[in-house]
This record gives C-alpha cells, structure tokens and sequence, in this order.
C-alpha cells in the first residue's frame, strides 16, 4: 500500500478532492500545479488509486504516458506523484456532506466526524456497478449472483473465485476482462450474452478476450430465468427482438453456478444532489462548463462521476483540467465565460462539457447513440472532421481550436455524427 | 504455388481498435498490412498473422500483505499458443511482503525469456 499517513486535519484546505481514484489524483496535481498549496485528496478506501489496483491487465497509460501499464502501475506512478507534491491523502474516509458554501462533512477512521471548509472542491467520486435490480432479470434469489467489477476484486486482490461455470450478462469491458480472467484460473466460461445487437465493450477487448478464448459472444440475447435455491443451478436465454421483446420458443437452459452482471456504470452522485447540482439526464452526471465548473460556484467535477469513461487515460486529462481550473478559482484567476451552449443532435447522446467558450483549444467528449461507418462529426457549421466508424462502446473526442470560432456568433452549436 | 488472401484482424495495440488488412503471399510472409494509424499497429498486422503474441497479466498469492494478492505480468509478450500454460505456472507461485513493483517473481518462465514481474508495491498488513 501506497501511503502518506495524515497526521494533522486542517479546519481550511485550498482545494478538497472527494475522491481519490485516477480523476481526484489527477485533479489534485492540477490544483498544484495552478498553485493552490493545502491540497486533501479524501478517498473512502484503505488507500487512494480507485479501482485501477484491480484492474491487472493491460491497455492503460497509451495515451498519457505513452507507454502499455496495466491499472496497478498507472495508479501507483499518479500516486507517488500525488504523495510526492505533498498533497494530502485521507484515506478510510466518506465525505458525507457538501454545502453550497463548500463546507465539507467527512465521516473518517482515523479522524471521526469533521468538518472543514475549502477554497474550491473537486467532485471525483467516480462510478458503482448496475446490479440485478437495475435490469429486472426474472428468477429466483440464489447467491452466485455479481457484477463482473466485485469478481474481479475477488479473484484478483484477494484470490477468491466466485464460481466455476460462469455465464456473462452484458459486454461491458469489466465483463470481457473478467471471462479472460476466469478463463485463465480454470474457469469455465459460457458465453456472454448481450441483450443490444452490437457489443458495449472495446473491439480489442472482444479480440483478445472473448476470441482468444474461443468463448461465444451471443448479441442480441439476455438471461430470462435464473434458477436455485440456495445458490445458481442454471440460467435460461433467449434471443431477443428489434423491440428487445425475448423470443421464448428459441430460448435454452445453461447449467452454471455463477452469473456475472457487466451492463453498466451508474454515476455516484449523492453528494451532488446534497448541493442540488444540475445533472444531465442521459450522463447522470452534473452539468459542467468548458473548465468542468458544475452549476455550483466553486465546485468542480470530473472523471466517470460526470460521464462513463472508457479510457483512464481521457479521465487523467479531463481531470487534470477540472483540477487545474479548480486551483485557478481558489487563486482568484477566472477564465472568459463560457459563450456557446453545445447541444447533441443527430446520433449523439450527449457532450461533455456542455458549454465552451471562443477564446481558447476545448476537447469536446461525446458519444454516440448507434454504431455508423465512414462518418463526418459537425460542430454547427463551425468544424467538420470526418472519421473511419464510431461505436457506442467508444468515446469519441474532438479538439475544437479557437480560430475555428472566430467568426461564430451564434450561442449555441449542434453535434451531429452523420453518415458521409 | 498458393495463391495470395487477405485476411482481416482488429489490432488490439491501443483501444482504438483499428481494423487491418494483411496480404500474404499464399506461402506464410507478409506483402503489406492496411489499415493502421501508427507503426505499431503495422507490426501488429504482421505479427498477428505470422507469430501472433499475447502480453500475460495475474495475481500471485502473497504472504502478509495488506491483500491476498498481488499482481503480476509477463515483462515482454509470449507466444499466443503458450498464454495458458504460463497462466497455469504462474499459480502456484507464492512471495512473501513488503514488495516492490517489477520485482522478478519468476524468471524465464517456461524457457520463453520472459520474467513474471509485480506491477504495484505492496506492505506488510
């Protein structure tokens, strides 16, 4: 474990951070590197990082560090430079509550109940698996019964297996990740079934995950029935229609003792809520502006907490800035108002930041609602670029320079991805 | 002589996914690989068709750490066809905390040159 022991809780800090997976370390060494000097990274874990120490393959660090990490050496390299910019970590610690006046409650281990006020906060609570009763999935209550994110802890940092004949609900990539795993600890692995006609997961995931493996991926298909009684015997799929309507008299019974859920992240947004901060109804997420300011003065927000991330690396850089302007504020350095609300349009689901200015570069996340080949992504009348296929599964990211705004006087610009 | 085919991978080098193409010759070697964004996406296209490889990541049991496992990797790729019988060797190891990342855990595992190495430190509980 990775850890600098806080001795002394401060009654002020300059920039707090809920938080300390890769966005709240990222936003940490951003509010350092704009100035702001006493920094709390407070994380709820027994240590800061989130859940890159569970995540032991590969696929991390490309982009930001340009090289191949697996979670557990990204997180370790952001935190030792966390640890060594002499920012504060507060682990096995629950911020509770959030004032309008930024005013934090933190329930700790080490520490008890205390408050403590901050110059500017930085939201980075990241995001909880979708259980069973997110998708309703009829049957008995037998035990065997996880998400793909719990396994994964399971197997890879306490060396628990979960089961030995697993079916996969869902093609999210923990799910893809985890029949790679389990296959790899002997264990049988049946198939994943996922209920859209296309998968929720990286195209190299599917590759070296499920291919590899020889392990069928069946699309269009969901688990109607779980059996047992104490724990799982077996599951019943079937494929499903257009309208996702199961197709019963096509349906078969799998014998297995373990069902694993991947079909999603939900934001974990209950401190947001505590200050009644606008969410965008299809992220879930607060809404933010071009420096990840949500609709609270001061108050910042950043990484899966805002939108679900595929790629750590983009949570690193979305949260470097979040950090950075959250450093900025406390140091009374405001940036230009935000001049252009950004709307979706044709097959875009949402974007994120929802608002940008024309003074200045601004990387536009999105994504998209169906799976499109040799498409052009516009940005009003302002930018076109064009790209080779964009999927659900993958976010899609635009740098928007500001000469391209400059004769733009509008407020508002719609985001369509169409087909060239 | 054989004739020439092409033959569809998806490059799994960065999620990006790109979809390549690689020509052969009907006799095993490559004529050329479409489709990628950068040099390693090329390689990839020709490995992939000659001598796929695969980079190996799992956990060891360790004694008196904070957790019951730590993780390790394979510190270079190793032949695709070898991915679960190094799999299976790497089980049975056991280390013993504090440990450093990188720390060699097995060298040369199963003759392939490649060493097992931690990816994280880890304390003593």
């Amino acid at each position: 474990m990775i850890t600098a022991e806080l001795r002394h809780l401060e009654p002020h800090y300059d920039v707090v951070i809920s938080g300390g997976g890769p966005a709240g370390m990222a936003a940490a060494l951003g509010a350092r590197e704009r100035g702001a000097e006493k920094i709390l990274l407070v994380d709820r874990e027994r240590e800061a990082g989130g859940i890159l120490w569970q995540c032991i393959h590969h696929g991390f660090g490309l982009h930001h560090f340009g090289e191949e990490l697996t979670g557990p050496e990204y997180a370790q390299r952001y935190l030792k430079q966390v640890i060594d910019n002499g920012i504060d970590v507060l682990t096995d610690t629950y911020v509770y509550d959030i004032s309008p006046v930024r005013q934090l409650k933190l329930m700790s281990g080490s520490q008890g109940i205390r408050t403590i006020e901050a110059g500017a906060v930085v939201l980075a609570m990241g995001a909880r698996e979708r259980t069973r009763g997110a998708v309703r999935i009829p049957g008995e209550r037998p035990s065997g019964v996880l998400t793909a994110g719990l396994a994964q802890k399971f197997v890879n940092m306490m060396g628990l297996l979960p089961g030995r004949r697993v079916v996969i609900l869902g093609s999210g990539d923990i799910g893809l990740i985890m029949a790679r795993r389990l296959t790899l600890e002997g264990v049988e692995v049946l198939g994943v079934f996922e209920i859209m006609p296309y998968a929720n997961g990286l195209n190299r995931n599917i590759v070296q995950c499920l291919h590899d493996f020889d392990i069928p991926l069946h699309l269009s298909h969901t688990i109607v029935d779980i059996r047992g009684r104490e724990r799982v015997t077996g599951v019943t799929v079937a494929p499903v229609s257009d309208t996702f309507k199961p197709d019963m008299s096509r349906a078969w019974d799998i014998a297995c003792d373990t069902v694993l859920l991947s079909i999603g992240l939900i934001p974990e947004n209950e401190l947001s809520r505590r200050i009644d901060l606008r969410l965008d109804p299809v992220t879930s997420g607060p809404v933010v502006n071009s420096t990840m300011e949500t609709s609270a003065n001061g108050v910042f927000a950043c990484g899966n907490v805002v939108h679900i991330h595929d790629l750590v690396d983009f949570v690193s850089q979305e949260s470097m800035l979040a950090g950075k302007a959250a450093g900025d504020y406390f140091m009374w350095r405001r940036q230009p108002a935000d001049n252009i609300r950004l709307i979706p349009g044709d097959n875009v689901a949402y974007c994120v930041p929802h608002t940008i200015s024309t003074d200045r570069e601004h990387i536009i996340y999105m994504r998209v609602r169906k799976p499109m080949e040799e498409c052009t992504i516009r940005l009003g009348s302002a930018f076109r670029t064009e790209v080779k296929y964009v999927f659900p599964a993958e976010m899609v990211n635009i740098t928007v320079m500001p000469e391209l705004l400059e004769k733009f006087h509008g407020d508002t610009l719609r985001i369509d991805v169409i087909q060239r | 002589m054989s004739e020439a085919h092409i033959t569809h991978y998806l490059c799994i080098g960065c999620p990006l996914g790109c979809r390549l193409e690689v020509e052969d010759n009907g006799a095993g070697g490559v004529v050329e690989v479409r489709g990628w964004d950068c040099k390693r996406g090329r390689a990839y296209g020709e490995e992939e068709h000659t001598d796929p490889r695969r980079m190996v990541a799992t956990s060891v049991r360790i004694k008196g750490g904070a957790w019951g496992r730590v993780p390790v990797k394979t510190s270079g790729s190793i032949p695709k066809t070898m991915v679960r019988e190094v799999s299976r060797a790497v089980r049975g190891i056991e280390v013993e905390a504090p440990i450093k990342m990188g720390t060699v855990v097995l060298a040369n595992v199963l003759g392939t040159g490649v060493d097992i190495v931690t990816t994280r430190d880890m304390e003593r509980a």
